[in-house]
Parts: structure tokens; sequence; C-alpha cells
């Protein structure tokens, strides 16, 4: 169409950056989005990972990418951290928020023969004995500490009560727990799935307003406690700042098709991924929302600067 | 027994299949030329798995692996140019017997060693893994502590003569590993405010620098046009197959053995393991005084010794993610890349995965009669490829795989500087492989002595409460005083034999 240069985008291939390695979770996600994503704009969608830097490495690539569409990524939950830390500038307002495509709420888990019932249990023995329980599931200031750290808090106990164990992930955190070196391992309930199944550990409670599918017998907060406190690890698809308004519409149109196509759902369902749909200005909000609670949590344990 | 079919399952298919041949014929290839060393194979290999599913990926690495250790002694043979460091202990020996006119027996007996030699490693990693894996479960950052500190000890005191030096490799892994933000507290370390080294160092790139770029820097400087073509006939491999078997059976064993304890050692794999049985088959045996002529013996026991150290080296790389030797350092990190993250868990979780892990071992070293047969036949060829076009292949191949690792120019600046670090070691006498434990093995260390830490609030005493701990602990600490000791020993001994 004659008019104005965005008519015909695409008109050739788009890059989507992943800021993770590949054969991750986050990698496997955005290499769904990016097979459907393909098929609804008839270009091809090449999924690149950045590794490194705890994001760092990749989340500053999208950011610095030219905005005209051809250049998107998907972002963690980490851009909503990384800058109280002082490891980098970017947060929301370098972005362009297209659609937020997945949740997976944080998961308290113990090891099977633990004599925890419930989490009540579990934050009384806190309670008690400060500094006894040690905990793991990610890097020191990553994600599960922080919903650790913060369910705590909004349950009147001192977040430092339960020190946080660094690990290189929930996998690692999550053998410590089976090998006794840890009492509780905070992660998501798809990242502990093995090792529930396999009744080495089993999960107490999550963070969330809805019980997982997953796992439908693993209460939430709410109901155990009464607290309001939520907490997940979410990746949503981002463009870099300033993307023309129409190529945004087109691509916010798209990830809303592919968010109810069954072939999305499906293959989140199988992984064991939690969905969540935010588009547009929502998702900014939601974004905003995260930075905020993340903000508050890692002052409170002293991890911002 | 479930999981036993269904690994023959997934190793069953077109694809895995494919993958093995084509990584055999890029095994043999890379092995059989002079300078090429098998953990080159493997990191050129490792772009190319990328684009593959987890299983045909690493029965590609572990296929090519096995072929490269074997085809090493073609040229050894033929020119008495060893084609992997694997063979230099025993090029002297096989070429004299070229010499005598017995290259179909030593190329013979190669062949057939190497694959015995290669499925009892396979043995001893099937039975041993799993059980380990049962033990390394209640494995807490304590004895993971102890076991990595061990495994660089190991690197430092197995990888050459001079301690010192070996020191001085394995500190400089140890700094690179530093950089980053990849450390326990998250903290950036000598990144100088670049955002490409927030993401550290990356291992596969600084590998490929190391081990190819410093050659092809070697080559340059050189002006070797030709490594020269061999003009023996080869004969019949097969003959006398039988007699070989019944006749040095006790070597084969010593060497299959041994090859498979230097191979589980960290830092030691192939290479060290052929210079050990050689040694070893001089000293037993009843005439030493042949050695060295053309004896088949000390062939046989080092050449059993140098496979069998491949399937070894799994052992720890799989049940602790402690690589056993340089190739299963890089095999590491392609597990990690395909989600099969090394550990005991990866037991729990995917057993049918670590048994489809056995059975490529076995196809691999089934697969070895056959095409190293056509490889020794096919070596004039392969020997007559000129220099200055494989090179610059090579050097094509090393730049889009560094790139490929992380899509980012950064990964080629990181692979270039290491070729020229890799050349200055070398050319210095100081050995390469301390510096890659150190690099694998250093984030592991911190990660673990600092977790160990936190746990025991800092108390140092933390490292000895846990009883394998107390006794891992005990054992790395022997290690590092035993030099200190053995010169009291002797004095304390001394008067005693006098009296």
């Amino acid at each position: 169409m004659p008019g104005t240069a965005w008519a015909a985008w695409p008109e050739r291939p788009i890059t989507l950056y992943v800021p993770w390695a590949a054969g991750g979770g986050t990698d496997a996600t955005a290499r769904v989005i990016g097979t459907l994503l393909e098929k609804k704009l008839g270009q091809p969608v090449n999924v690149v990972n950045r590794d490194g830097g705890s994001g760092v490495v990749g989340h500053t690539a999208i950011a610095q990418a030219a905005p005209d569409g051809y250049t998107i990524g998907i972002a963690t939950v980490e851009i909503a951290m990384m800058h109280w830390q002082g490891l980098t500038k970017l947060s929301f307002a370098d972005y362009t928020p297209l659609a937020l495509m997945n949740l997976d709420p944080a998961a308290i888990q113990v090891k099977a023969d633990a004599p925890y019932k419930t989490i009540k249990d579990l934050v009384a023995d806190i309670k008690k004995n400060p500094g006894k329980l040690k905990a793991s599931g990610t890097g020191q200031g990553g994600i599960w500490h922080l919903a650790l750290a913060g369910m705590l808090t909004d349950l009147g106990v001192d977040p430092t009560a339960s020190p946080w164990v660094p690990s290189k992930g929930a996998a690692p955190g999550l053998q410590d727990l089976v090998a006794g070196g840890v009492a509780i391992a905070a992660c998501s309930l798809p990242e502990a799935r093995s090792l529930i199944d396999a009744k080495r550990v089993k999960s107490l409670v999550i963070m969330d307003t809805n019980k997982s599918t997953l796992f439908p017998d693993v209460p939430t907060l709410k109901a155990e406690t009464g607290s309001d406190w939520t907490m997940g690890a979410w990746r949503g698809i981002v463009a870099p700042k300033g993307l023309p308004a129409d190529i945004t519409k087109k691509l916010i149109d798209a990830l809303d098709s592919i968010y109810k196509d069954k072939e999305y759902t499906g293959f989140m369902g199988k992984q064991g991924y939690g969905i969540r749909y935010a588009g547009g200005d929502d998702f900014l909000k939601f974004w905003q929302d995260s930075d905020k609670s993340m903000g508050v949590v890692m002052k409170k344990v002293g991890l911002a600067k | 027994m479930g999981s036993v079919v269904q690994a023959m399952e997934l190793v069953m298919r077109p694809d895995v299949l494919v993958a093995i041949i084509l990584a055999s014929a890029f095994g043999l290839f890379v092995g059989a030329i002079p300078g090429l060393t098998a953990t080159m194979a493997i990191a050129l290999l490792v772009p190319v798995t990328f684009f593959m599913d987890p299983l045909p990926a690493i029965g590609a690495m572990i296929a090519c692996s096995a072929m490269a250790i074997f085809a090493g002694d073609i040229p050894a043979a033929l020119l008495r140019i060893p084609g992997t460091p694997a063979s230099a202990a025993y090029a002297d020996e096989a070429y004299a017997m070229t010499k005598n006119g017995q290259a179909d027996l030593s190329l013979g007996s190669n062949l057939l060693f190497s694959a015995i030699g290669g499925l009892f490693g396979t043995a001893v990693l099937i039975v041993a893994a799993p059980t380990l894996a049962e033990i390394a479960l209640q494995f807490s950052s304590f004895e993971f502590f102890w076991l990595c500190l061990l495994g660089l000890t190991c690197g430092v005191f197995i990888g050459g003569n001079n301690p010192i030096k070996g020191l001085i490799s394995l500190f400089l892994g140890l700094l690179v590993a530093c950089v980053g933000l990849n450390n326990p507290a998250g903290v950036p370390r000598f990144t100088f405010g670049n955002v490409d080294l927030m993401g550290g160092i990356d291992f596969i790139p600084a590998m490929i620098g190391l081990f190819a770029i410093s050659e092809i820097i070697r080559y340059l400087i050189s002006d070797i046009s030709a490594v020269g073509t061999p003009q023996e006939v080869i004969g019949n491999l097969f003959k006398g197959w039988g007699t070989m078997i019944r006749k040095y059976w006790r070597q084969q064993l010593r060497g299959n053995i041994t090859g498979t304890i230097v191979g589980i050692l960290p830092g030691a794999g192939a290479d060290i393991a052929a210079w050990v049985s050689y040694a070893i088959s001089k000293r037993f045996s009843k005439t030493p005084e042949k050695f060295g002529k053309g004896h088949l013996e000390g062939i046989v026991e080092s050449t059993s010794s140098n496979n069998a150290a491949l399937g070894g080296a799994w052992v720890p790389a799989l049940v602790f993610g402690i690589p056993g030797d340089s190739i299963t350092a890089i095999v590491i990190g392609v597990l990690f890349m395909k989600n099969m993250n090394p550990g005991p868990t990866l037991f729990l979780n995917h057993p049918e995965q670590i048994y489809a892990v056995f059975v490529i071992f076995i196809i691999a070293n089934l697969l070895m009669v056959p095409l190293g047969w056509a490889a020794i036949k096919g070596s004039k060829q392969i020997l007559r490829v000129p220099r200055h076009i494989l090179m610059p292949c090579i050097l094509m191949f090393c730049i889009v795989g560094s790139f490929a690792i992380n899509n980012a120019i950064f990964g080629i600046v990181i692979m270039l500087a290491f070729g020229v670090v890799g050349f200055l070691m070398e050319e210095n006498d100081i050995p390469v492989a301390p510096a890659i434990l150190g690099i694998v093995l250093g984030p592991m260390v911190e990660q673990a002595f600092v977790t160990s830490m936190i746990k025991s609030d800092g108390a140092a005493l933390g490292f000895f409460e846990r009883p394998i701990a107390a006794g891992l602990g005990v054992v790395t600490i022997f290690v590092w005083i035993s030099p200190f000791l053995v010169p009291f020993i002797k004095r304390a001994l001394r008067p005693a034999a006098q009296a």
C-alpha cells in the first residue's frame, strides 16, 4: 500500500531476542511464541539467545535495538529487579510493552519427610528459631529469594530469620534440599515437579490468588494464612522504546490471538508453565506494579542500592 | 527395565544414528591429522550440536571423541607423528613396527584394543555411575566443595611434570572464572562497566581458542607444508586378532583398568592414561629390553588405556558435573545447554537418557571396528590433505562456532584472545588442562564455599561436620601436604635402613 513507509510491515524476517540460554524455560516459551508469530505475520521469526550476566546482556540488547518492529524480545521478571540493585539503568521506561504471556507463581517446598504439615507450621518454626532454617532456590536477590522474603515480611516475620543460600537456579537448590543442606526451597511448581513426583519433596503453599492446575492439592497463601502476598516469575514480549503505534497494535493483536491459540496453551500446559495475559497498557501496569513490589522487598532485605 | 527399553528406542532413531556415523567420520579425520586433537574435534562440534536434539548431540560427541583417540594411532604408526597427544606415548614403538614391515599388525592391534578398551570403560561407567549417583544425592555444598577442590588438585599434580607450571595455569583459569556477574553474591567483577563482560567469559569460545586457534598460530609460524605421505602397503588388519587377545590379555586388562581410573580422575585424560600405561607395561614386562624396538606389548596396553579413559571421564561428569578430562569439560557445557544438567538428579529425573548415553557408548565402540578399518585403508588420502587448505577451513569453523554460542561478536573476541594465550602457554611448556579445569570448576568451588559458609553461619569447621565431607577434606589436605612430607619420610626412613 502506498502511503506510510510502515504500511508493508513486516516485509523481512523478525529477530526475537531471548536474554537466557537455549534449553531453558524462557527459551522454550520464546520459541513456541516465535513459531506461532511466524504463522500470523507471514515472515520468519528468528529466536536468538543472548545469555549472560543474569539477563543483563540480553535485556540490554533488546533495549538498544532499533524500534522498527524487526527486533523484539522476551523480557523476564529480572528486568523489574536489576535496576534496584544498580546492575543496569534499564526499566519498563526503556521498552514498549507488548504482551504478558506467562506467570509462574512462587511455591514453598520442604523435604518430603519434614515435620511441617502446613505453611503455618513452617513459618512458626522460622519465627521461633531465627537463622536456623536456611532456604535456597536461586541466586542472591533472585526472584524466589524475594518471594520468600516478601512472604515472611507480610506475615510479620523478619525476612532474615530464614537466611538465603544462593544457588545456580532451582534445580541445585532443590537438590540441596533433598541432601539436607537447606530446609526450604522456594521455586515454581513446574521447577519442583519431578522431585514432587518422585516423592522427595513436598510443596506447602503457592503464592498466587488461584491454585495451580499442575498440583491442585497445593493451597494458596491466602487460604492458609489470609495474607494477600503474591509473587511469581513472569515473561512478556517487548520491543525497544518508541515502536510506532501501528506496528505496536499489529504485534499486540497477533500476540493476543497466540495466547488464545490451542498450540500455545497446549504447549504451556504440557510443560506445566502457568499462563497469564495482559496486552499493551495492561502489561505496562502489571510491570510497574511488579517493579514497585520488588523495590519494597529488596529494600527490606537490603538488596536495593 | 522399562528405562532400558525406552533408551534403546531413543537411540535407534535415524537422526541419532546418522549423527553418530557422521561424527565418527569427522572424529576419524580430525584424529588422524597430526596436531588436531580430539578435544579440538569436540570443540568444533559444539556449534553444530546447537541445531540437534539432545541425544543426537551427545551421541555425536561420544562417537567423535572415541574415533579421534583411535585415529591418532594411524599417523603415529605410519609417520611417527601422533595424530593426537593420546597416541604420543607409543608413536616411536608403533613406527618401529612399521619399519619392521608390521604396520598391519600394529594398526590392527590399535583398532582391536581401542575398541575393547572403550567397551571396558563403558562397562565401568554403566556400573559405577548410577551407584555413585545414589550416594551423590546426599551431597550438599560441603561435599561438593571438597570434591571440586580435589579435582583442581588432581589437575595440577597429575597434569604435568611441573606442579608450579600447573599451578600457574590453574590460577589463570580461576581468574578467568571470576569475571562477570554470575557469582554467588551477584556482584560484577572485572567487568570494567562493560555489559558483555558482565556475562562472564564464555567457556566454549575460550576452549576453541586454546585448542584450535593456538594450533593455527603454531602452523603459521612454522613452515610445515605437508606432513609427508606414508609409503607402506597395509595388509590384512584382522590378522592375528585371536592370538593377540590370548597372548596379551593381561596387558590389555591392566591397560583398561589403569585407563579407566586415570579417566575418572579430574584433569587427566586419554593422553596421560597412555603414558602411564606404557610405563607400567615396560616396568612389569618379562622382556623390557624389546620396548622401543617395535614390540607389540606396550602398544596393546596403552592403546587399550587411552580409549578406556574416555568412558571413565564420563563418570564424574555425569554424576557430579565435574569433568574427568578436557573433552568432558566441553560435554558438560553442552549437557547444560540441552537441559540435561549433569548431577545426581539427572539419574532420578531422566534415567532413560542416561541409559541412552550408555547405549551410544557401546554402539560407538562397536562401530569403531568397521569405520576404523576404512580410515586405516584410506589413511594415505587423509594425510595428503594440504595444510594451507585445511587450516583456513578450521579457522572458519572456529569463527562460526564462537559466534554461534551467544550470537555475539564478543565470542570471537574471546576466542582470538585465548588463542594467543594458549599459544604462549604451550610455547612456555605451561599445560593448558589445569586452566580449563580452573575455568570450569572455579565457579563451582566458589559457589560451594560461599553457600557452605552461609549454612554453617561462618564456621569453617562446618566443612568437617558431615562424615563424607570430613573424609574428602582429609584426603584433599593430605594430597596438598604430601609433596612436603615426602622428604621428611625419606629422612626418617634412612637411619632405620642404615641401622
